[in-house]
């Protein structure tokens, strides 16, 4: 019953804000920039709920998402450059690959305590670049045909994506249609997951694996299972990512994208889904502002010191500086920051009270407070 | 009730249970003595099958359980508490609780449930939204005996619950094993404290090194020269 209820208040919360949003779209208020930016941090919010799930909820570190994210990808972008899906069917199958992906790996590892499969998912993350890399090649040797057309285009990666809109000029507000319900419905389904009998076994088993068995938790069959919801959901994200971005390449998917996910998970606590969705959403915007703005920023600086402390200097001409490759060390710095004074992330395991908030009248906030 | 035959347990290369015989009769409370390492844990484990037997066989209500998964033995009634108590330290005391009825289905009798370990327990009800992690070791101690109770266990395997616990405290821990057995749980108790132990048990087994060397009535027992000298300071 409470949990329908807050359900449903996510879902009205998420309708008013898809509508302000479009609002801002039609007003011309949201540039296609930001709502591209917007597309993005949807996507990694829905990688870092997914990794949080099997990482932040069940223990079981996982280091090769950017992995699953490509196989995701690839599979969306393949068929529908080669076999001419449908969208949404496509997407479907993107996400069902990953979690075949997903069981495949899990049920050999999973079996095994402690790390194994951290070290595995790192392993498959770097495999299946080069997995992708020569697909072609093989597929070209496995039907006896040097000329046959490839898949995935190797190296030179897979163009030519059909987008979520037929007119590329509109593929982002059209992307959003797609990414911001399917992102929200994620969210929803999760957190339902994490609440029910089976999500608590899930939580019962990152905090005592003895314990766990004790009270008759299947250890293996629920970590599967959750890894195997969280590749599907990963798988998702680079399924939705394909049409998006039109073109895919290799080296997208290195172990630094793996690494970020990790970084969202960690910074909004692991075990919290709102951690998650803040942090994905922020660290997205953090990380697209550093690397568009720091040249600005960091010219805007050097130029006013030159005028104000050195203005003999300028007719020699205007001092100029390049802060990008700095900007990877600021965003570095202010993680480091954030973890030295919240190391548990921004929320711990704790979730905003968002039901309560929007449930009880603030006249009676007072009287609940412990 | 519970008969077990001639198990052999190894971890790796270490055979750390040499042919282990013994048998739990239906509302029994049994004791297994033993000094550190003598493989009393690895007894328990091993009934709850979180450790594959190399030899052996081990019976629960007339049915060989030594294939069974940890699972099925929850649900077929066998049910540990474990070592150190192991609370889930994150979650709140009643989540605890509420992980202890996993296996079960029947939502009106786990409240009722639920509301006996309150009964039993009421330093757990008033904390029941405190993290486990943030409970003193005896009311830990108290709420890895109630989560277990919450299975709904007909044998309840306790392995050492006065660890690190004042005398008083042990003292109440053992007054309400007795309660548990009073109301039709069997229990199998696994001790060093052999003093308390033997003084709530119907019989007893004493454990070394992987091997039972004495066996009886617990009465019988306490008043043994062996006993006393090694496990009862003279
Ligand atoms: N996982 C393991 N790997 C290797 N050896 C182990 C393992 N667990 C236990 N042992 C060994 O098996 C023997 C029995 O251990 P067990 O934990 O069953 O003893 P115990 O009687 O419960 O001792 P304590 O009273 O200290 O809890 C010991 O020699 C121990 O070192
Ligand atoms: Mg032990």
């Amino acid at each position: 019953m409470k949990n329908l209820r807050s359900t449903l208040l996510i879902f009205v919360v998420a309708a008013l804000g898809f509508g302000a949003l479009q609002a801002l779209i039609v007003a011309e208020i949201l540039d296609d920039y930001t709502l591209q930016i917007l597309c993005v941090a949807g996507i990694n919010v829905l990688m870092a709920l997914s990794l949080n799930l099997i990482s932040g909820f069940t223990g079981q570190l996982a280091l090769g998402h950017a992995g699953f994210m490509a196989v995701g990808a690839y599979t969306t972008g393949v068929l529908l450059v080669h076999a001419h899906w449908l969208l949404f069917p496509a997407l479907v199958a993107g996400g069902l690959m990953t979690a075949l992906f997903g069981l495949l790996i899990g049920i050999p590892t999973l079996r095994l305590r402690g790390d194994y499969l951290a070290i595995v998912t790192l392993g498959f993350g770097e495999i299946i670049r080069v997995a992708i890399n020569n697909f072609d090649e093989i597929l070209r040797w496995a039907f006896n045909s040097p000329d046959m057309v490839g898949w995935t285009g190797g190296p030179t990666g897979l163009s030519g994506i059909p987008g979520y809109a037929t007119n590329i000029m509109v593929n982002n507000p059209a992307a959003f249609l797609w990414i911001y319900p399917i992102v929200v419905l994620s969210v929803v389904l999760v957190m339902n997951l994490i609440r029910s009998s089976h999500g608590r076994a899930l939580v019962a088993i990152r905090e005592d694996e003895i314990s766990a068995q004790a009270m008759g938790i299947n250890l293996f069959g629920m970590k599967l299972t959750s890894f195997t919801i969280s590749a599907f959901l990963a798988g998702l994200g680079g399924a939705l990512y394909a049409p998006f971005i039109g073109y895919l390449s290799p080296p997208g998917f290195d172990f630094l994208r793996s690494v970020f996910f990790v970084i969202i998970v960690v910074l909004g606590g692991m075990g919290s889904i709102t951690g998650t969705v803040i942090a994905g959403i922020g660290l997205t915007f953090l990380q697209e502002f550093l690397r568009t703005s720091a040249k600005d920023a960091g010219n805007g600086l050097v130029v006013l010191i030159q005028q104000n402390l050195f203005p003999s200097t300028i007719s020699a001409g205007a001092w100029s500086v390049d802060l990008v490759p700095l900007s990877q060390v600021l965003f570095g710095l202010i993680l480091i920051l954030l973890m030295i004074f919240r190391p548990g992330g921004l929320m711990g395991t704790r979730e905003l009270p968002l039901t309560r908030w929007l449930t009880t009248p603030w006249w009676r906030k007072k009287e609940l407070l412990p | 009730m519970l008969e077990v035959t001639n198990l052999h347990v190894y971890y790796g290369a270490i055979h750390a249970l040499h042919g282990v015989n013994f048998q739990v009769n239906a509302g029994e409370i049994v004791s297994l003595i033993g000094a550190n390492g003598a493989g009393k844990t690895t007894i328990l484990h091993t009934l709850s099958a979180l450790i594959k037997p190399k030899e052996g066989k081990i019976s629960f209500l007339g049915s060989p359980i030594t294939a069974s998964s940890p699972e099925k033995i929850v649900k077929a009634g066998l049910v540990q508490v474990p070592e150190g108590r192991r609370v889930f330290a994150n979650l709140t005391v009643r989540d605890n609780l509420i992980l202890g009825a996993y296996t079960r289905k029947d939502t009106a009798g786990v409240a009722h449930d639920l509301d006996s370990v309150f009964g039993r327990f009421p330093r757990l009800r008033e904390r029941s939204r405190q993290v486990a992690g943030t409970l003193s070791g005896g009311e830990q101690q108290m709420l890895a005996i109630g989560r277990a109770l919450m299975t709904r266990p007909k044998l309840l395997l306790l392995d050492e619950p006065s660890m690190g616990l004042a005398p008083l405290l042990v003292r109440e821990i053992f007054n309400i094993i007795t309660e548990i057995n009073r109301e039709g749980t069997t229990v199998l108790l696994v001790e060093q404290n052999a003093h308390m132990a033997l003084g709530i048990s119907n019989r007893a087994y004493v454990l070394e090194t992987g091997r039972f060397v004495l066996q009886g009535k617990a009465g019988e027992l306490a008043k043994s020269d062996e006993v006393r000298k090694a496990y009862l300071g003279g």
